[in-house]
């Protein structure tokens, strides 16, 4: 790679070094009235600087916290990389958090500033203003419905740039020096982890954490200035921040923001990234999109594309690999290529990609071998916020899809004998912020991040992870229940949208059920079955038929796995809500908060263990704009058939 | 005063939709017009507009003096309107139909549209950027593309309120704009209406049957029952009008 950032320890350093050397190269994009407007990296810089010197002229002082509540937008990205230029952290905030859960970070971190993108963060802001009395300063992006509020604290974006301008015009050697004086051990930034169990912790990651990662991985997989990314999650999410902001300030790669979050897939369809990362439920929506639409297509259609879809999976991957093919199975994908695979790719936006990751989530295997066999470069990566992201990553030619491949370079691997994964590597965080305690049960003295993920290492030396450390438990006859991996198992169904298994310290797995609204609604119509909504569809007798051959599915499967036979799911029910994460049963990440859910709905659970054929449930669910409202159904519960080992062997 | 009415009488043969009904509108505000079925909102509406023409009174719009209004001169004065059903074009996107809105501000003649050159060209940017513009205002981006015909009502009913921007309005006459809504798209709506008052400063005049939405938006609501007007105020005290009262949920007859 080039050797010129060597020594460019932070990233306002990066930046400017970017603005200098690649200055008429584009940094950012960003869809605005229809039309893709372009930062070049010397325009992002000026904005960077005037933005600074505004800050610098409101206070915002070394060491302090700035917290920026919004999507994907160049002013956010500036307004991270300008509180960074002053040694000031930035804190970036789920922007769809309601407003009570901005409060802990806002007073955990101290914050006294912050940059909202429009009024619905405004209004979250004054909402728990009296609460977070450290906060003395909202600045806004978008003054749309604006106009009329008169809280001393809003300054709108514009007013800030101008002082900054201002600023610097009366001082222009200012910032210069405020840059230089940042190292490679101050904080770059400070992201709240959602945390599924308790209060969210806020991971300190230094520059050199976040630079020395990124060089790393962008070293081996060979990512240059010439690659496009497209940013569409909260970038308060590493996983997002990782490759809208701290990897393309080291590679020089262009990053674009979407319109809005509705037109993400239009908007991927016109910029055609070359290197992607999204979780798996993304893939999955985009396929279960096709899937929908393939079915509604003309016969001719359908047959083509399940042929060659047929042929993909048989020798897609391997053509991909560079691994040996028939001729005439070569030939015949050439013209899959061209009849199905390059429009499908040209649809999804995946034209240009040469790298997508998934990870965050355990990905289906059917799910990840549609992309790939289409010869989409999707890849799994293992990380999380604590690492700086990239721990281990599938590598271009050995991919083996149940495992997250081996570890990047500069990673050591670990394993207590509870199967705990361990991790020691230049990107481990430097602590959570203001708790000790947590920081010493997750770090221990010699450096290794103590991950909660219980795993091991196959014999190709690849990760693969089962599960939450604490979460794997044991039935009440000692068989090994690891919740997750049967859930993952159900979702990989096109049907089920989220499971949820208990089984813990009992007798048998019972587990809820959430359906996928678009494939069963789908499903239903074909079938000339009427429905009123999500819960009526949830409780229908046909839908419980459906889902009980999914469930069915999975328990066949898991009764060729020898370990994990005992652990079938004996009964489940449909719940009559989707879990969101609004009513806190999941993460913002969308991850099932499993402990929470079996508390909240105790007596449904109980229904499921003492045999009832149905139970009586009151629900309470959180609008968007967080006010709270009731529903109430009767939720059947049905007994799904077990398999033996031997019952296993002769349905095979 | 940006319009007034004064006196308006509207008959068809037999039948008096509108009986000396007088009334006015300030400049900014949301006035909405309220009433049980077949009270003459609609028909107020339409002779807002030009559509019909009242046999007698007279309408004051921007200090001009008409006996009645003609519907291409309304719109080239700056009066917009939505319908109660629908009416956009279905097979066209959502883009065009909003586009369809600026018509009247459009200066260039066919042979130069035809050529697309020059001006003709300056022009369909600028509209576009205009329309742009709306589309951003009314969060539908999404659908920028998508055939008219193709969306939800909800969204539909935003297509129509977004035509009706893209002339610029200063009256913008809106029959029903929730109608048929389930509650989160009434929300939106309500939101949308109140962000057009507040962003663009247009006056509007809108016929709503959800009370709760009109006593929350307008700033004055006039009643119309049986053709004639029966109350005229703010949201309190037309909530207290006894005869109001009466005129919705009925009086028995001694």
């Amino acid at each position: 790679m080039n050797p010129s950032i060597e020594g460019l320890d932070t990233f306002p350093k990066l930046l400017m070094h970017h603005a200098r050397a690649r200055g008429d190269r584009p940094a950012i994009r960003e869809k605005d009235l229809g039309i893709w407007q372009t930062w070049t990296w010397r325009d992002f810089a000026d904005e960077v600087r005037s933005l600074a010197c505004g800050l610098a002229a409101e206070g915002l002082e070394r060491g302090a916290h700035f917290a920026l509540i919004g999507a994907n937008r160049p002013r956010i990205y500036a307004g991270i990389a300008a509180a960074q230029c002053l040694g000031a952290i930035p804190v970036p905030l789920y922007q769809d958090a309601v407003a009570t859960e901005m409060a802990f970070p806002i007073r955990n971190a101290e914050i006294a500033y912050a940059l909202a993108e429009d009024q619905e963060q405004v209004d979250k802001l004054l909402e728990i203003l009296p609460q977070c009395p450290s906060l003395k300063r909202i600045y806004y992006d978008d003054p749309r419905g604006l106009r009329h509020y008169d809280a001393p604290e809003l300054m709108s974006y514009e007013q800030l740039l101008e002082r900054g301008r201002e600023a610097y015009r009366r001082e222009p050697a200012f910032l210069d020096a405020e840059i230089a004086k940042g190292s490679g051990e101050d904080t770059a930034a400070l992201f709240f982890t959602s945390g599924t169990t308790g209060v969210p912790k806020g991971v300190v990651l230094t520059y050199t954490n976040l630079i020395e990662r990124s060089r790393v991985v962008a070293e081996w997989e060979g990512i240059t200035d010439r690659d496009v990314v497209l940013a569409f999650m909260p970038p308060a999410w590493i996983g997002q921040n990782i490759f809208s902001y701290a990897q393309p300030l080291v590679a020089g790669y262009c990053i674009c923001c979407p319109e809005s979050a509705e037109t993400v897939t239009t908007d991927m369809r016109d910029i055609g990234p070359s290197y992607y990362f999204a979780p798996p439920r993304i893939f999955e929506a985009l396929l279960t999109q096709v899937s929908v639409r393939m079915d509604d297509a003309a016969a001719p259609k359908r047959a083509l594309y399940h042929y060659f879809m047929g042929l993909a999976r048989r020798v897609g991957e391997r053509i991909m690999e560079g691994k040996p093919v028939g001729l005439w199975d070569r030939l015949q994908y050439s013209l899959g290529d061209l009849l199905v695979y390059g429009p499908l790719r040209n649809v999804l936006g995946m034209s240009r990609i040469r790298i997508a990751y998934t990870g965050g989530e355990a990905i289906g295997p059917d799910l990840f071998v549609f992309y790939r066999s289409i010869g989409v470069n999707l890849k799994q990566l293992y990380g999380s916020t604590e690492t700086s992201v990239f721990v281990s990553i599938q590598p271009n030619d050995r991919v083996k899809p149940d495992t997250v491949g081996p570890a990047v370079p500069g990673v050591e691997l670990r394993f207590t004998s509870e199967r705990e994964l361990l991790i020691r590597s230049p990107g481990i965080f430097k602590e959570y912020y203001k708790n000790p305690q947590a920081t010493a049960e997750a770090k221990d003295a010699e450096g290794w991040f103590h991950t909660g993920d219980a795993g091991y290492i196959d014999a190709d030396g690849h990760l693969k992870i089962i599960d939450r450390a604490k979460d794997v438990g044991a039935l009440s006859d000692g068989t090994l229940f690891a919740p997750k991996y049967l859930e993952n198992k159900l979702k990989f169904f096109p049907y089920i949208n989220e499971a949820v298994c208990f089984g813990h310290g009992r007798d048998k797995v019972c587990a809820f059920v959430n359906i996928d609204m678009e494939a069963v609604g789908n499903w239903a119509e074909k079938r000339n079955l009427p429905y009123s909504g999500y819960v009526d569809l949830a409780s229908r007798e046909e839908v419980y038929a459906l889902v009980r051959e999914c469930v069915e599915k999975v328990n066949a499967d898991l009764s060729r796995e020898r370990e994990i036979a005992g652990s079938q799911i004996a009964r489940f029910l449909i719940l009559h809500k989707q879990l969101d994460a609004d009513d806190e049963e999941l993460t913002r990440t969308r991850k099932v908060r499993r402990r929470f859910i079996g508390e909240k709905y105790a007596p449904l659970v109980a229904a499921l263990y003492d045999g009832s054929a149905a139970v009586h449930v009151e629900a309470q669910v959180r609008y968007e704009d967080g006010r709270t409202g009731k529903i109430s159904a009767d939720l059947k519960i049905a007994d799904a058939r077990t398999f033996g080992a031997d019952a296993a062997r002769r349905a095979a | 005063m940006l319009l007034s009415v004064e006196g308006v009488s509207l008959a068809f043969g037999g039948v008096r939709a509108l009986n000396d009904v007088s009334f006015d509108v300030r400049a900014h505000e949301v006035r909405a017009i309220i009433g049980p079925n077949g009270a003459g909102k609609s028909s107020m509406l339409n002779v807002l507009n030009g559509v019909y023409h009242p046999q007698k009174g007279k309408i004051t719009f921007k200090q001009k003096v008409f006996a009645d209004m003609d519907s291409h001169e309304a719109a080239s004065m700056g009066i917009a309107r939505t319908f109660q059903n629908i009416a956009l074009f279905k097979g066209m996107s959502v883009l065009d139909n909003i586009m369809t809105g600026r018509n009247l501000k459009m200066r260039c003649n066919f042979l130069q549209q035809a050529l697309w050159i020059g001006a003709a060209r300056r022009e369909e940017i600028e509209h576009r950027r205009a329309v742009e513009e709306i589309i951003d205002f009314l969060e539908i981006q999404h659908i920028r593309r998508t055939p008219v015909g193709r969306l939800p009502y909800g969204l539909q009913k935003r297509v129509e309120l977004g035509r009706a921007l893209a002339a610029q309005p200063e009256l913008l006459l809106l029959d029903e704009p929730m109608a048929g809504m389930n509650l989160e798209e009434k929300r939106d709506m309500c939101r949308f209406v109140l962000d057009v008052n507040d962003h663009f400063g247009t006056t509007l005049v809108l016929i709503e049957h959800d009370m709760g939405v009109v006593m929350d938006i307008s700033d004055r609501v006039v009643v119309l029952d049986y053709g004639r007007k029966i109350a005229d105020g703010i949201p309190e005290d037309i909530k207290n009008n006894k005869a109001v009262v009466d005129a919705y949920l009925g009086v028995a007859h001694a």
